[in-house]
C-alpha cells in the first residue's frame, strides 16, 4: 500500500482506526481478523495488516466485533398534539450508541392532509442538525390521493426512501380503507417501495373503545382491553393478503403478540413477502404491567398494538425471531414523560403512545435470544442490523463488516452485566418499561464513523454528526421473488366465439359494478362470426331436458380441462 | 276399528306438540333443551338397544315372531329387557289388547287406504339412522308425526304399510341454504319454490331454508311478506326463512327485532362482500353482530373482501379479461380466507355465534377449522358445487357452460379442493352442508356475456346434493352414515332451532322421512333433473346412493324416481331465538367476560396542558381538565397523605420509580405519583 510506513498527515490520524484481535461475526460467518478502516470506511481486513503507522489501535481482545446495530423503527422528536417526544434526535441517537446500535431509522410522520415532502424537509433538516449516528427516514403515508401520490413517487426517486407506512389503525385519523390500502401497495410495487403497515383493525378498536369508556373503564388497562390481540392478528392477515394480491413485498411493523407473528410465520411459509418485526419491548416484557396500580408505571407501558398480557409472549417472539420467521428487530421507541402521559389519565384513549427501548434492544435479544440458547451469534447480526440493511437496500454498506462498509462496528462483550434502570439510561424519560431486568451481553465499545464513540461506557458523541443515508428502491432482498412472480402472473382471457343465444332482458337497476353495457346484442357484431355456423351443438332439444345431447358441450365434469387438437366449437346455440 | 281409533286419540292429550300439526311451534319443544329430544322420545315401547343395535342382527327376531315375543314378555329367559319392554307397554297409553288384534290386519289391509287413511303410515323392517346411532325399528306416522318407533309396534289397522327391506331409514335433509327467489336486475331465477322445492324433494332433502334478499333501502319486513307469501303458495316441502340484511342502519334494528319476535325468523345473513351494495363496513358489522347476538340469532356471513374485489374486477376488465375465466381471477381464495378471518375475529370479539355460508375454499374451510380449535363458536358451510366440483369449467371454451358455475365466492380452480372440504365435513370441522341453489337459466346467465361482473351468480346443487355427501364422502369411507345424518340434516336442524321436529326420526319429531338406498347409482344430467336450469354444473357424474322413498309430513312425495309432491302443502317453520346448540356457551362466556377496571388513586402529578385535538380516535370527556378540577374536593382523600413511600431516599433527586412486576404489598398499596 502506498501510504504503508508514512506517519505525516497528522489531520487525518484521527480517521484512521486499527481493531485488532477480534473475532468477526457477520450473519453469515464467524472469524478472527483484525480490521483497519479509515475514513469512515473500512479499508482492510485480514491478519497482520499492513497499516500505516500512528494509527490508533483498539485491542479487542477476541471478543467479538460485529456490524453495528440499526434500529429501523424509532420515534425520535415525534410531535404528538403540540408537543414532542422527550427524546430529540441528539438524546434519542446517544442513547441509540450507548445500545450498541450505530443507525437509527425514524419514523416522517406528517399530519393527515400535510404535504410529505414538507414533513421529510422538517424531519430531514432535525435530523443533520442533531443526529449523533447515521439515520434513514421512513414516510408515513397518513392519507391518499394523488398528489400524495406523486409526493411518494418523487420521494423513492430524489429523496432516498423506500419505506413507507399505511395505518390500519386509528379511525378517522390515519386509518386507511382495504380499498386505499390495495391503491397504495400496487403503486409501492410498481416504484419498487416497501409497505410498512401498522396493523391493527381501526374500526373494531374504535367500537372497543367506546365500550370500556361505557363501562367505566378509564385507565391504562382499557388500552389493552379495547385492543385484544386478536385484532392484530386481523390487521396483519388481512395486510397480508392485499399485499399479495398487489404482489407487493410488506413489512409488519410491531409484532406484539403470539397470534400475529403465527400469521407472519404462516404466510412465509405460504410463500408471501413478508416481513415481520418485533420491537424490544415485545421481546423483552409483556402486558400485566397495564394493570398496575401505579397509574404513571402502567400509562408507561401503553403503546399500540400493545404489549400482550399474556406472559409467554416474549419468549414466543423470541423463538420467532430465532428461526427467521420474524425477520428484524425494531425499537419503536417513542417517550413521553410521564406529564405527557397523563394527558389521558381520565380517558386511555388519549394517552400518547410508545415506550423505550432504542438503548436497550441489542442487550435485550442477546439476553434473551442468544444467551438462552435460541439463536447463535451470526443470527444476533442478523436481526439486529444486516436483514434491516438489506430490506432497505443498505447493504452492504451497513450490515457487514467486509472491505467497503461503513466503519460502523461494536465490540460485543458477552459477560458484562448490567442492570437497567431508568437512573442510568440515556433517554430523557422518568420511567423505563424494562426497569429492574438485568441484562447480560453490552457494548464495550461502539465504532461510528470510524470514530469511537463509545468506550468503557463513556461516550464521545458529537450532535449533528449523523448524516443521511438515502435508500434506493427495488432492494433485491424484498423484490427479486417479487419481480419473478409479476413475469409469471399474467392472466390471459380464454379465447371464446360469442355467445350468440337469448339474453334475458333486465332493468339496470342494481349498483353492482358500473361497466361497459352488457346490453349489446350479438347482431352489432359487423363482421361475420367464423364461429358461427349452421350447426348447432345441441341439436334439436326437447322442451323438457333442453341440451346436454351425447355430444356435449359439458364434458364431463369434475376433470380437468383438456384442450382438444384443434380447438373446440364454443357456441351455445340454445335454440 | 273405531274403538281403537278413540284410543289413540287419547295420544292427542298428550303434549300438545305430539299432536296437532305444529302452528304452536317450537316454542314449547324448546323447553326440554337441546339433547333431552322430545319428552317421551325414549319411551318407546319397544326398542330394546341392545338387542336392536345395528351389527347384531342375529339377535333380532323376525317379523312374523313379533307377536309372540311381546306377549312372551313374562318369560324369564325374555330377561331385564324384555321386562322393561314390557313395562314400558303397558304404561304407554291407549296400548290394549285390542290394539294388539289391530296388528294383524295390518298385513292384509296393508296396501289399501285409499283416502284420508295417508296420513298414517309404518315403515317396517328399516335401519333407522340419527345422528347419534342406528337401530333396526319400524316408524309409524300418522298425522304427519311420528309416533312411535321400535320393533313390533301396534298400530292400528288399515295401515299402509313400506317395506323398507332392510334400508336406512333417515331424516329428511335440510338444506340451509337456498336462493329460489333471489331476483337478478329483476328477472327471477329459473327455479322458484314450486320447482325448487319439488327438486328437494326428489333429491331426499324434505325442507330448505331459503334466503330473502331485500335490496338496500327495501324493508326487511315486507321482503319477509313477500317471500313467505310466494313459498306459501307454490313449496311443496316445509320451509324456513333466512333474511339478509342490505344495509345497517336504525330502522332495520326495529325490523330485526320484529322478525325475531313476531315472524320466527332467527338468522340474518350479513354480506362482507358487493362492494357499494350489499357490503357492510367493520364498525357496521361489529354493530350488527352486537345486536344480533343480544336478538338470539345466528349471523350468517357471506365471506368475501368486497373492496379489493372490485379493485381486481376492474384490473382484471382492464386487462381485456370479460370472460366467466375473470369471475374467479377477480375473486381469488385468499380473499373468502380473509373475510372468513376476518368475521370469525369480529364474532370473537362481540362474543357473537358466526356461521359462514358457502364455504367454497380450502384456505377459508382451514381458517374456520383453526378458529374452532381456538374454541370459537363458528360454524362452516360448503355447498353442494363446492363438495363435488371445482373452478376449472370457468376455463370452457363454452361460454354458456362456464357461466353456469358462476358463483360467490367461486369454486376453486385447485381441482383437491372438493376432497378436502369433504375432508374437513366428515371430521365434524365444517358442519352443514347446504346447496345455495340459485339457478339462472343460460339466457339470464348472458346478461353477463360481455361482462363477467354481470353474470347473475348461482349454480344449481338442491337436487343433487344428499346424494353426492353420500357418494364422496361416505362411500369413499370418509364419513359414516351417522355423520352423514349430521351433515345432511341434524345439524342444520340443532343450528337453526329446529331440532328435533327436523333433522331426527324419534317420536313426536316430523315426519320427514327418507329411506335412503345407497347402491342406487344415477348419471346426473340436465335431461332428468327437477330443477328447470338447462345447465347441470355435474353434468355427466355418476352419483353413488339416493333416497328410494321420500315421505314429507307423512306423505309419500317422492317414489321410484317419481316426484308426487303438491304445489302449496310446505309449511313455513317459525324458528326460535336463542338455538342451544350454538347459544350455550355464548351465554356463559357472556358471564365469565366480565372485565373491570383497576381501581387506583387518582393520578396527582403534572399534566401536560395540549391543544385540544378535534380528531383524536374517540370523542370524549375532554382530556384537557387539569387534575384538580376531576377530584371531588369536599371529600376528604383518603389516599392523599403526607406520607410519600419513596420517603426521603437517596434517588429523590431523580424523580422515578422501578418497575418490577405488581406485586400487591399486604394491606395494599398507595398509588400516588408524587413526581415531585
Amino acid at each position: 500500500m502506498s501510504y504503508q510506513g508514512k506517519k505525516n498527515i497528522p489531520k487525518i490520524t484521527s480517521e484512521r482506526l486499527l481493531v485488532k484481535g477480534g473475532r468477526i461475526v457477520n450473519d453469515d460467518q464467524s472469524f478472527h481478523a483484525d480490521i483497519y478502516m479509515e475514513d469512515g470506511i473500512i479499508k482492510q481486513i485480514g491478519d497482520n495488516l499492513i497499516v500505516p503507522g500512528g494509527v490508533k489501535t483498539v485491542e479487542a481482545n477476541g471478543k467479538m466485533v460485529i456490524p453495528g446495530g440499526i434500529d429501523i423503527h424509532t420515534h425520535f422528536q415525534m410531535p404528538y398534539r403540540g408537543t414532542t417526544t422527550v427524546d430529540d434526535f441528539a438524546q434519542g441517537s446517544k442513547a441509540a450508541l450507548a445500545g450498541g446500535t450505530t443507525m437509527i431509522v425514524d419514523h416522517v410522520i406528517p399530519d393527515p392532509g400535510c404535504s410529505l415532502m414538507e414533513a421529510y424537509d422538517q424531519w430531514r433538516q432535525r435530523g443533520d442538525e442533531k443526529s449523533c449516528c447515521d439515520y434513514s427516514l421512513h414516510v408515513d403515508i397518513t392519507h391518499w390521493n394523488d398528489s400524495v401520490k406523486q409526493e411518494v413517487e418523487s420521494l423513492i426517486k430524489e429523496k432516498g426512501v423506500n419505506s413507507f407506512q399505511v395505518y390500519m389503525a386509528y379511525k378517522d385519523y390515519y386509518q386507511m380503507s382495504n380499498s386505499e390500502l390495495y391503491d397504495i401497495f400496487s403503486f409501492l410495487a410498481e416504484r419498487g417501495g416497501i409497505a410498512e403497515v401498522h396493523a391493527e383493525n381501526g374500526e373494531i378498536i374504535a367500537e372497543e373503545q367506546a365500550r370500556m369508556l361505557q363501562m367505566g373503564i378509564t385507565g391504562p388497562e382499557g388500552h389493552v382491553l379495547s385492543r385484544p390481540e386478536e385484532l392484530e392478528a386481523e390487521a396483519v392477515f388481512r395486510a397480508i393478503t392485499i399485499a399479495s394480491q398487489t404482489n407487493c413485498p410488506l413489512y409488519v411493523t410491531r409484532v406484539m403478540s403470539k397470534s400475529a407473528a403465527d400469521i407472519i410465520s404462516q404466510a412465509r411459509k405460504r410463500g408471501n413477502v413478508v416481513f415481520g418485526e418485533p420491537i424490544t419491548a415485545s421481546l423483552g416484557t409483556d402486558g400485566t404491567h397495564y394493570w398496575s396500580k401505579n397509574w404513571a408505571k402502567a400509562a408507561s407501558f401503553v403503546t399500540s398494538p400493545p404489549l400482550s398480557p399474556d406472559p409467554t409472549t416474549p419468549d414466543y417472539l423470541n423463538t420467532m425471531l430465532s428461526s427467521g420467521d420474524l425477520s428484524v428487530t425494531g425499537s419503536a421507541h417513542c417517550t413521553f414523560s410521564v406529564a405527557q402521559k397523563a394527558i389521558g389519565k381520565d380517558d386511555f384513549t388519549q394517552i400518547p403512545e410508545g415506550v423505550n427501548g432504542v438503548e436497550e434492544r441489542m442487550s435485550l435479544i442477546w439476553d434473551k435470544a442468544v444467551t438462552t440458547g435460541k439463536m447463535d451469534e451470526n443470527m444476533f447480526v442478523a436481526v439486529t442490523s444486516t436483514n434491516a440493511a438489506k430490506i432497505l437496500n443498505l447493504y452492504p454498506r451497513k450490515g457487514r463488516i467486509a472491505v467497503g462498509s461503513d466503519a460502523d462496528l461494536v465490540i460485543w462483550d458477552t459477560d458484562s452485566i448490567r442492570t437497567i434502570t431508568a437512573k442510568t439510561h440515556n433517554s430523557a424519560a422518568e420511567y423505563n418499561i424494562f426497569e429492574g431486568m438485568e441484562l447480560r451481553g453490552a457494548p464495550q465499545a461502539v465504532i461510528c464513523q470510524g470514530k469511537i464513540v463509545v468506550e468503557d461506557g463513556t461516550l464521545h458523541v458529537v450532535s449533528g454528526v449523523g448524516r443521511f443515508i438515502p435508500c434506493s428502491a427495488f432492494p433485491d432482498f424484498a423484490y427479486k421473488r417479487i419481480k419473478a412472480r409479476k413475469q409469471l402472473a399474467v392472466l390471459r382471457a380464454v379465447p371464446r366465439g360469442m355467445y350468440d343465444g337469448p339474453v334475458s332482458e333486465f332493468s339496470m337497476s342494481r349498483g353492482g359494478t358500473p361497466s361497459a353495457s352488457a346490453r349489446t346484442s350479438p347482431t352489432k357484431q359487423p363482421s361475420r362470426n367464423l364461429h358461427h355456423s349452421g350447426f348447432s351443438l345441441a341439436g334439436n332439444p326437447a322442451q323438457c331436458g333442453p341440451t346436454i345431447p351425447d355430444d356435449i358441450p359439458i364434458r364431463p365434469a369434475g376433470r380437468r380441462i383438456v384442450v382438444p387438437p384443434g380447438g373446440r366449437s364454443n357456441i351455445t346455440s340454445l335454440s | 276399528m273405531s274403538d281403537c281409533r278413540r284410543q289413540w286419540n287419547r295420544e292427542d292429550e298428550l303434549p300438545v306438540y305430539l299432536a296437532g300439526p305444529i302452528p304452536t311451534g317450537p316454542n314449547q319443544r324448546k323447553t326440554y333443551g337441546m339433547f333431552s329430544s322430545v319428552e317421551g322420545a325414549f319411551e318407546s315401547k319397544t326398542i330394546d338397544f341392545d338387542n336392536y343395535a345395528v351389527g347384531r342382527k342375529g339377535s333380532r327376531t323376525p317379523r312374523s315372531g313379533s307377536r309372540e315375543r311381546v306377549l312372551d314378555a313374562g318369560d324369564p329367559v325374555g330377561k331385564t329387557s324384555s321386562e322393561a319392554r314390557e313395562g314400558s307397554l303397558t304404561n304407554s297409553p291407549g296400548e290394549t289388547d285390542d290394539q294388539q288384534a289391530g296388528v294383524e290386519v295390518r298385513y292384509s289391509s296393508g296396501k289399501e287406504s285409499p283416502n284420508g287413511e295417508s296420513e298414517r303410515l309404518l315403515i317396517k323392517g328399516g335401519r333407522v339412522v340419527n345422528d347419534d346411532q342406528s337401530l333396526y325399528a319400524d316408524v309409524y306416522i300418522e298425522n304427519g308425526l311420528i309416533k312411535q318407533v321400535g320393533e313390533n309396534l301396534v298400530v292400528p289397522g288399515g295401515v299402509k304399510v313400506i317395506e323398507a327391506n332392510g334400508r336406512m331409514v333417515i331424516p329428511g335433509g335440510i338444506d340451509a341454504n337456498t336462493c329460489l327467489m333471489k331476483p337478478y336486475l329483476g328477472t327471477p331465477p329459473a327455479d322458484d319454490f314450486l320447482q325448487g322445492t319439488k327438486a328437494a324433494l326428489a333429491g331426499g332433502t324434505t325442507m330448505i331454508i331459503d334466503h330473502v334478499t331485500p335490496e338496500p333501502g327495501e324493508s326487511l319486513l315486507q321482503a319477509f311478506e313477500c317471500w313467505q307469501e310466494a313459498a306459501d303458495k307454490k313449496a311443496c316441502c316445509d320451509y324456513s326463512l333466512h333474511v339478509d340484511i342490505p344495509q345497517w342502519d336504525e330502522n332495520v334494528k326495529d325490523e330485526l327485532e320484529l322478525l325475531v319476535q313476531e315472524k320466527g325468523i332467527n338468522s340474518f345473513q350479513v354480506y362482507m362482500a358487493y362492494k357499494d351494495t350489499y357490503q357492510m363496513t367493520d364498525s357496521e358489522l361489529y354493530e350488527a353482530f352486537s345486536f344480533l347476538k343480544q336478538l338470539g340469532a345466528v349471523v350468517l356471513v357471506h365471506a368475501e373482501n368486497g373492496d379489493l374485489i372490485a379493485q381486481e374486477q376492474k384490473k382484471i376488465l382492464g386487462m381485456g379479461i370479460t370472460g366467466p375465466e375473470g369471475h374467479p381471477l377477480s375473486r381469488p381464495e385468499e380473499l373468502e380466507a380473509e373475510a372468513v378471518f376476518r368475521a370469525i375475529t369480529l364474532g370473537n370479539r362481540v362474543n357473537c355465534p358466526i356461521y359462514i355460508t358457502k364455504v367454497m375454499s380450502k384456505s377459508a374451510a382451514d381458517t374456520i377449522s383453526q378458529a374452532r380449535r381456538k374454541g370459537y363458536v363458528v360454524f362452516g358451510e360448503p355447498i353442494t358445487a363446492s363438495l363435488v366440483t371445482d373452478g376449472s369449467h370457468y376455463w370452457s371454451k363454452n361460454w354458456a357452460k362456464a357461466a353456469a358455475y358462476v358463483t360467490s365466492p367461486p369454486l376453486s380452480p385447485d381441482p383437491t379442493t372438493p376432497d378436502h372440504l369433504n375432508t374437513l365435513l366428515a371430521c365434524g370441522d365444517l358442519q352443514v352442508v347446504g346447496s345455495a341453489h340459485c339457478a339462472y337459466s343460460t339466457s339470464q346467465k348472458a346478461i353477463g356475456k360481455d361482462d363477467f361482473t354481470l353474470i347473475p351468480e348461482g349454480t344449481n346443487g338442491v337436487e343433487e346434493r344428499m346424494g353426492f355427501v353420500w357418494d364422496k364422502a361416505v362411500a369413499m369411507g370418509k364419513m359414516d352414515e351417522n355423520q352423514f345424518v349430521a351433515v345432511t340434516s341434524t345439524n342444520a336442524a340443532k343450528i337453526f332451532n329446529l331440532y328435533p321436529c327436523k333433522g331426527r326420526i324419534a317420536v313426536g319429531s316430523d315426519a320427514d322421512i327418507v329411506i335412503w338406498d345407497p347402491n342406487s347409482t344415477k348419471t346426473i344430467t340436465a335431461k332428468l333433473q327437477q330443477s328447470a336450469s338447462e345447465y347441470n354444473i355435474f353434468e355427466g357424474m355418476e352419483c353413488r346412493g339416493g333416497p328410494a322413498l321420500v315421505l314429507s309430513h307423512g306423505r309419500v312425495v317422492y317414489e321410484e324416481g317419481k316426484v308426487q309432491a303438491q304445489q302449496g302443502t310446505g309449511r313455513f317453520i317459525p324458528r326460535k331465538h336463542f338455538p342451544d346448540y350454538v347459544y350455550q356457551r355464548i351465554k356463559v362466556r357472556n358471564q365469565a367476560k366480565n372485565q373491570q377496571g383497576v381501581i387506583r388513586g387518582l393520578y396527582d402529578g403534572p399534566v401536560y396542558d395540549v391543544v385540544p385535538t378535534q380528531t383524536y380516535i374517540t370523542p370524549s370527556p375532554s382530556a384537557r381538565t387539569s387534575p384538580t378540577s376531576h377530584q371531588p374536593p369536599p371529600i376528604r382523600n383518603l389516599h392523599q397523605s403526607n406520607f410519600s413511600l419513596s420517603g426521603s431516599q437517596i434517588d429523590d433527586i431523580v424523580p422515578r420509580r422501578s418497575g418490577q412486576r405488581i406485586v400487591a404489598p399486604p394491606g395494599g398499596r398507595s398509588n400516588i405519583t408524587s413526581l415531585g
